[in-house]
């Protein structure tokens, strides 16, 4: 053991920190290399954020901003972070936490409580939104109808419109949630993989907003999406939440073993083991990519309009949730996934010979009686005045 | 032969979903052999390091799934985090910490979800 000898913890200051050089240190930033000691380390991560913050401009004093909370490292450091940011720097902002319900027992459930207790320790209003309000069938219901193959699509697409929905009851301009800088050069590299031009510009955006690239002028959703910890790497949100003892929920989703984004981490680890820019360095390829599609005119991204259905924001006649919810409630679960167009063409072509516009007339192809209930609520978010009945803010 | 020559007294912690591959227990006080490899014909021993409690706490204390535990060369998996004695193992030494009586080492995971 080369050294260990001469380096017994009990020398005064082994490692002292590099910044106040009177501490011993506690963390080797995964960054730079620079070893720091715990008040140090916190400085310099609050401090981080906040640039991040203020570079981008991403908020405007007065904004009301929901906190996408799922109780999560990354989403609990994020609450707390913006919380104590907003008291230091006076940003003005009015928070607000945003949880999504989506139905998953032993798993959402218990997370949920996590989340519960970071409302009343940080003194933040709750909302929870639920899919089985919003959309008719929680993810125990689909799991149960389809099965835990492809079960993550409907999640996701559910997911991401239900922050929306939840946002707009909540009357918030901004939707903060807890993206990593690990996440995000995961996220670039298995957009690269599958040749996702359009996401892979969304995903290293900073700040994105649904209408801002859209000249059609049809506007569903103002609502902005950030990612303040767009530059945080995991290691130190999970470090920083270790040393300031922060409540966090760590399981992993029952249903979902995400294993293509596991690999795509793996094999990221494996990259910073011998190159420690590499996550920084993904995440520049992803900007310098998407900078380039934009450039180049002749790669045509889709355009956006909004959903004949339910009018959310879609690239399609109908978006990708009522597809999926149309095929749940007539028993045609397939519909929506895999080959999108070839799908599609299907749908549309069944929907000409029993008529798009009645929602009722869809039980022509699903004779049972379950399937005529659940058709009461296709129409999930069309009818927003049903969102009235949605649960109340749940302020502290 | 005393037990305090041949064992070392180590606490164990495990945190961020590491405690679910342990029965979910988040604290484990440990005996854990002074000297390895614990083969008594071996011929020359070493001083117990990280090297050998991940392996040891592996065959010893595991309840479940190795595979989300152990990694590459004798690590743990990549994505787990080491604090000995309250630092980063990065400043440590890592597998070649020596361990030493009464030593305070926690395994945190980053894996589940945010």
């Amino acid at each position: 053991m080369p050294g260990a000898t001469d380096a017994k913890p009990t020398k005064p200051l082994k490692n002292p920190c590099n910044l106040c050089q009177s501490v011993r240190a506690i963390l080797k930033r995964p960054k730079t290399g620079q070893q720091l000691c715990k008040e140090c380390f916190f400085h310099v991560f609050e401090t981080e954020i906040h640039n991040t913050i203020v570079d981008n401009k991403l908020f405007n004093k007065g904004d009301r901003v929901a906190i996408g909370a799922s109780g999560g490292k990354d989403s609990t450091v994020l609450a707390y972070v913006m919380k104590l940011l907003n008291d230091r720097y006076s940003y003005g902002l009015d928070l607000v936490l945003l949880s999504i319900d989506e139905g998953i027992t032993g798993y959402r459930d218990d997370s949920l409580e996590t989340v519960k207790r970071n409302r009343d320790q940080y003194q933040i209003p709750l909302l929870i939104v639920s899919y089985k309000d919003l959309y008719g069938w929680s993810m125990d219901d689909i799991v149960k109808e389809i099965g835990r193959k492809n079960n993550c699509t409907f999640c996701g697409v559910f997911r991401r419109q239900a922050l929306d929905r939840g946002a707009i009851m909540l009357n918030v301009d901004h939707i903060v949630t807890g993206h990593n800088a690990d996440d995000i050069a995961e996220t670039v590299l298995m957009n690269i993989l599958r040749g996702d031009l359009p996401r892979l510009q969304r995903c290293t955006s900073i700040i994105t907003n649904d209408t801002s690239e859209d000249s059609s002028g049809i506007e569903t959703s103002k609502i902005l999406r950030s990612k303040p910890f767009k530059y945080t790497y995991e290691k130190e949100i999970v470090m920083y939440a270790y040393f300031k003892k922060l409540d966090y929920f760590s399981t992993e989703c029952i249903y979902s073993p995400n294993a293509y984004r596991g690999h795509a981490r793996v094999f990221l680890k494996d990259l910073e083991a011998v190159r420690r820019t590499a996550i920084v360095d993904i995440i520049h390829s992803g900007e310098a990519l998407s900078a380039s599609v934009q450039a180049n005119e002749s790669t045509k991204l889709p355009t956006m309009a909004n959903c004949t259905r339910c009018g959310y924001i879609s690239s399609n006649e109908l978006c990708k949730a009522c597809l999926l919810l149309e095929g749940l409630n007539k028993g045609l679960p397939q519909l929506g996934i895999g080959h999108t167009t070839k799908i599609r063409r299907m749908a549309e072509a069944a929907n000409l010979a029993s008529g798009l516009s009645s929602p009722a007339s869809l039980s022509s192809s699903a004779a049972s009686g379950a399937a005529e209930e659940n058709i009461k609520v296709v129409t999930h978010i069309k009818d927003l005045g049903q969102l009235e009945t949605m649960p109340s803010l749940d302020s502290v | 032969m005393s037990q305090s020559n041949t064992t070392l007294r180590i606490e164990l912690q495990f945190s961020g979903g590491m405690e679910l591959l342990f029965d979910n227990q988040k604290t484990i006080h440990a005996k854990v052999p002074a000297f390895f490899p614990l083969d008594d014909s071996a011929e020359e021993k070493h001083a117990a390091t990280i090297r050998d409690l991940i392996s040891w706490t592996a065959s010893n204390l595991l309840k479940e799934r190795p595979e989300l535990f152990i990694g590459a060369d004798g690590s743990v998996r990549s994505g787990i985090l080491v604090l000995v004695n309250g630092a980063d193992w990065e400043l440590e030494g890592e597998l070649d910490y020596e361990l030493e009586d009464r030593d305070e080492i926690v395994f945190i995971s980053t894996l589940h979800g945010g």
